[in-house]
């Protein structure tokens, strides 16, 4: 009676892995699960984040490539001038988004939840 | 003219879960005086009278028990049927119901740290599910339930701790003078 048993620390341990969960899940934010492609405003493409995948999108200024890592995606290269949307680097939470204006070309993050609605350009 | 006389035969368990819930009803009073930062965190010190009870009377005095400080302390708190009070008959069902299968762990390998946790678990898993059917929308807590669960490990660890402790040291319960029990202890 007067100290832990095995079982008490496997309780604790539990718990506390419980705990350690429940924080990552409700504090860790919406990591998406969803990668939306457009171009000139058409939906081109919508693929899943779980694998590795790129895309080719042609716009008015040239070509965007697009990369897809499990759980990441990026705009890697861009033919407008200011490379914006590729300095934006990896995205991972839905709702984000990396938009190349110049060549029309827009790469959004899609979760459980989406954090908006509809976002017009 | 015939006098009804209603006998309620007292028996000496009466008294005991009477004095217990008594102590368990003094905890809860104390404790709700004490500031906390988020609402329904609390220590829940009347647990380890519970646990207690349960360890060394039996699950069915905990349960007497634990009924008795919900319905006294919403009384004494004047909670009485307001939602606080529904809340913590919740938790304390819930944590009753955990209580009633934890018991049959094997003694050997659990203690009464693993039980107190687990109830303390129960409690805030029945207020919770409560809030999330009845006051709150379910999403809106998803966000407060780290810091609950948390916060029922902790005190859950530390009121088991204590029960253990009060385990080593038989409680002189034979020996307690009737005056403290009567209240009127002269200073």
């Amino acid at each position: 009676m007067t100290s832990l048993r095995a079982g008490d620390l496997g309780v604790l341990l539990t718990s506390g892995s419980l705990v350690v969960a429940l924080t990552i899940w409700a504090w860790g934010g919406d990591r998406g699960d969803t990668v939306v492609i457009r171009a000139a405003g058409q939906v081109v493409e919508t693929a899943s984040l779980a694998q590795a995948r790129t895309f080719a999108v042609d716009g008015p200024l040239g070509t965007t490539h697009i990369e897809i890592e499990p759980g990441r995606a990026r705009i890697a290269r861009d033919p407008s001038p200011r490379q914006l949307c590729v300095k934006q680097g990896w995205l991972t939470q839905s709702g984000q988004a990396a938009l190349c204006l110049p060549n029309q070309v827009s790469l959004e993050i899609r979760g459980r939840t989406t954090a908006y609605d509809t976002l017009g350009y | 003219m015939t006098r009804l006389v209603i006998e309620l035969p007292v028996h000496a368990d009466d008294r005991r879960i009477a004095r217990l819930a008594a102590l368990a009803i003094g905890l809860t009073l104390a404790e709700a005086a004490l500031p906390s930062p988020v609402p329904g965190v609390k220590p829940g010190l009347a647990n380890i009278v519970i646990l207690l009870v349960l360890l060394q009377y039996g699950w069915r005095a905990a349960a007497w028990v634990s009924g008795l400080r919900v319905l006294a302390g919403g009384l004494l708190l004047g909670s009485l049927f307001a939602p606080g009070f529904w809340l913590s008959a919740a938790g304390a069902l819930v944590s009753l119901s955990v209580l009633a299968l934890a018991r049959y762990l094997p003694s050997r390998h659990f203690g009464p740290v693993s039980l107190s946790v687990l109830a303390a678990f129960g409690h805030i898993g029945g207020q919770l599910a409560l809030v999330g059917i009845w006051l709150l929308p379910a999403a809106a807590l998803i966000k407060l339930l780290p810091v609950f669960a948390a916060a029922a490990l902790v005190f859950g660890t530390v009121n088991g701790l204590i029960v253990m402790r009060m385990l080593v040291t038989p409680t002189p319960e034979p020996d307690m003078s009737p005056d403290i029990l009567a209240g009127t202890r002269k200073g």
